[in-house]
């Protein structure tokens, strides 16, 4: 109850400052509402910026996959971001900000569209975008439901949490616009950080000091491992790399660098991101492998459990079985596992709103979605003419609403692992689009035709490898050559010489973006002119 | 491009490669701190290095005529 308790509490302070707080900084019109007026300070920008892109994996999925993957998950998604994103934010994201404010765009699609002179190529990367963006809507609502439930402990059931997280988030994105959602966000990430720090406290004076917790863990020859990277590839962990490009191409990252008031907030932003990854990430990670040497608690102990049997008799088993024990070994929860062994009830219950911060990530994306259709399609398509700048904004609240209940109503009824499957590839997919953000803003020989051709290519991979994933028997070499496995079906997912797909489908996009464009007429001098001085 | 923006390209590949530590591959140990292994430290120590390149990035290649 005292969880519950302190979760509403968060969901108040929440509401409050989505919608109340900082009315009076408002103005009016589509500008003010789906990019707070270009208005965003230091402040507000890095935290918002960092809390938008870091959503629920940063906290529950980083130590969930640390507690099976161990040390590696890192530097495989930390230290990884923590040198590709700033980058991206400082040469990319500071061309995005500016063409956003001397022309007036708010959304990557609207600046594609000037860039390349072209219509309809821009309505073709605004539907794949926005397809490869609802799955992790949908898991945004999934992870309110599935953390409520956890948290209260069963006493609020999923469909209820699930339906308090979408009206709440709902409500903020609807009232507030980017301004609330953006304070919200820096919200959000300062309980992200207060987390870390408290849970790291808590826990390892429990443990006994993670001293101890790791000598135990090299004591044994099953969990030593863990604390090495020596059961993945060095190849596999090259991989990973590519997985941050796609911080620039998600529609949620792209539309907020349009928020700044100066580019001069990009720089201490470009500074700061790797100093908010660590904090948060660190000690999620090593809370996450540290819970491997807790034996006193069932749930953990259930998850090692039937890590190791798959693990020994895995081809052996039938396939229901096999399920069931990867959902028994499913750890997002393990952070909650530890705070329920270790703190005292009411430092869990204020734990527990940090969690539901986390899993509430998704109102950026809702935000992104809707300014997108309504700026690239309502707007695009002349309604804003017709109707006015007004019609705009209520189409846009309009489609927060609509969007929020059928990603509501989906969660209800689909089972969840559809959609991680489906986010799963459309990371990959964002990071393969980079190349366009890239070849607009970097490459004055790109054209529209190298646009189109690498965005048709990306959501025809995206499609092949989920298709690929869904069907193919797992494990297996489906494609050998030269002695070499180019394509292989792995339980966590699908490799192409032995990397991620991420890496042939950017590098294969990018080729495309530069092959094409050579090849093709390319925009008038004046379109040009307005990109490179 | 300057002889300070090829530097800043030489160095930023640099980095890319150093995130590659195939050194520390398989071995735990030793635990710096009393707790912290070897690995993770090297990556932490990383993020912190990183925050190093970006200042040099920003002083040498700020794109201030895009303001």
């Amino acid at each position: 109850m005292i969880s519950v308790f302190f979760v509403a509490v968060y969901l108040a302070a929440v509401l409050y400052i989505g919608i109340f707080a900082f009315r009076g900084s408002r103005g009016s019109g589509a500008e003010d509402f789906f990019l707070a007026g270009r208005s965003l300070g230091g402040f507000v920008f890095l935290f918002s910026l960092f809390g938008t892109h870091m959503t629920a994996f940063a906290i529950l999925g980083s130590s969930g996959h640390a507690f099976h993957n161990g040390i590696v998950t890192y530097g495989l998604m930390a230290s990884s971001s923590a040198i590709v994103v700033p980058l991206l934010l400082l040469f990319l994201g500071t061309r995005l900000w500016s063409v956003g404010k001397h022309h007036g765009f708010m959304t990557p699609v609207q600046i594609f569209r000037d860039r390349w002179e072209c219509g309809h190529i821009g309505t073709v990367i605004f539907v794949v975008k926005a397809a490869l963006l609802v799955p992790y809507i949908i898991i945004g609502v999934i992870g309110g439901g599935t953390a409520m439930r956890a948290i209260s402990g069963g006493l609020v059931p999923f469909w209820l949490g699930g339906a308090i997280v979408a009206i709440v988030v709902m409500s903020y994105v609807f009232f507030g616009g980017m301004r609330g959602t953006a304070w919200v966000n820096t919200f959000q990430t300062l309980l992200f950080l207060s987390f870390g720090a408290v849970a790291v406290v808590i826990i390892g004076y429990g443990l006994g000091g993670f001293g101890t917790a790791m000598e135990k863990m090299l004591a044994s020859p099953s969990l030593a491992p863990l604390l090495s990277r020596e059961r993945i590839s060095p190849l596999y962990f090259f991989s990973y790399t590519f997985i941050p490009l796609s911080a620039i191409a998600f529609p949620h990252i792209g539309i907020f660098c349009l928020t700044a008031r100066t580019m001069g907030q990009f720089r201490r932003t470009v500074l700061l991101y790797p100093v908010c990854l660590l904090l948060i990430w660190l000690p999620c990670v090593y809370l996450g492998v540290a819970a491997n040497g807790v034996d006193d608690v069932a749930g953990i102990q259930a998850k090692v459990e039937a890590r190791n049997r798959l693990a020994s008799e895995g081809p052996r088993l039938e396939a229901g079985e096999r399920d069931r024990l990867r959902s028994q070994m499913a750890a997002d929860d393990v952070l909650l596992l530890l705070l329920g062994r270790f703190a005292p009830a009411w430092i869990a219950g204020i734990l527990g709103a940090g969690i539901m911060a986390a899993v509430m990530a998704s109102d950026s994306q809702i935000l992104a979605l809707s300014t997108m259709f309504t700026e690239d399609v309502f707007a695009y398509y002349g309604h804003t003419e017709r109707f006015g700048e007004a019609a705009q904004v209520y189409t846009g609240r309009a489609f927060v609403i609509a969007l929020t209940t059928c990603a509501y109503l989906v969660a209800l009824n689909f089972p969840g692992n559809i959609f991680e499957l489906a986010s799963q590839y459309a990371f990959s997919g964002f990071s393969a689009l980079a190349p366009l953000v890239a070849g607009a803003l970097l490459w004055r020989g790109s054209t529209k035709w190298g646009a189109l051709a690498s965005t048709v290519w990306v959501a025809a991979a995206v499609v092949a490898m989920g298709i690929f994933q869904a069907h193919a028997v797992v494990p297996g070499v489906y494609w050998s050559a030269g002695g070499m496995d180019v394509i292989t079906r792995t339980p966590a997912g699908t490799l192409v010489l032995g990397m991620l797909p991420v890496v042939p489908m950017t590098v294969i996009s990018g080729v495309l973006m530069i092959v094409v464009s050579w090849v093709t007429p390319k925009p008038s001098a004046a379109a040009i002119g307005r990109y490179f001085k | 491009m300057s002889g300070k923006h090829w530097l800043l390209a030489l160095l930023i590949f640099a980095f890319y490669l150093l995130h590659q530590d195939f050194w520390f591959w398989s071995e735990a140990r030793p635990l710096v701190f009393g707790f912290l292994p070897v690995g993770l430290f090297y990556h932490a120590l990383y993020t912190i290095a990183v925050i190093g390149l970006l200042a040099l990035c920003i002083r040498w290649a700020w794109p201030g005529h895009l303001e």
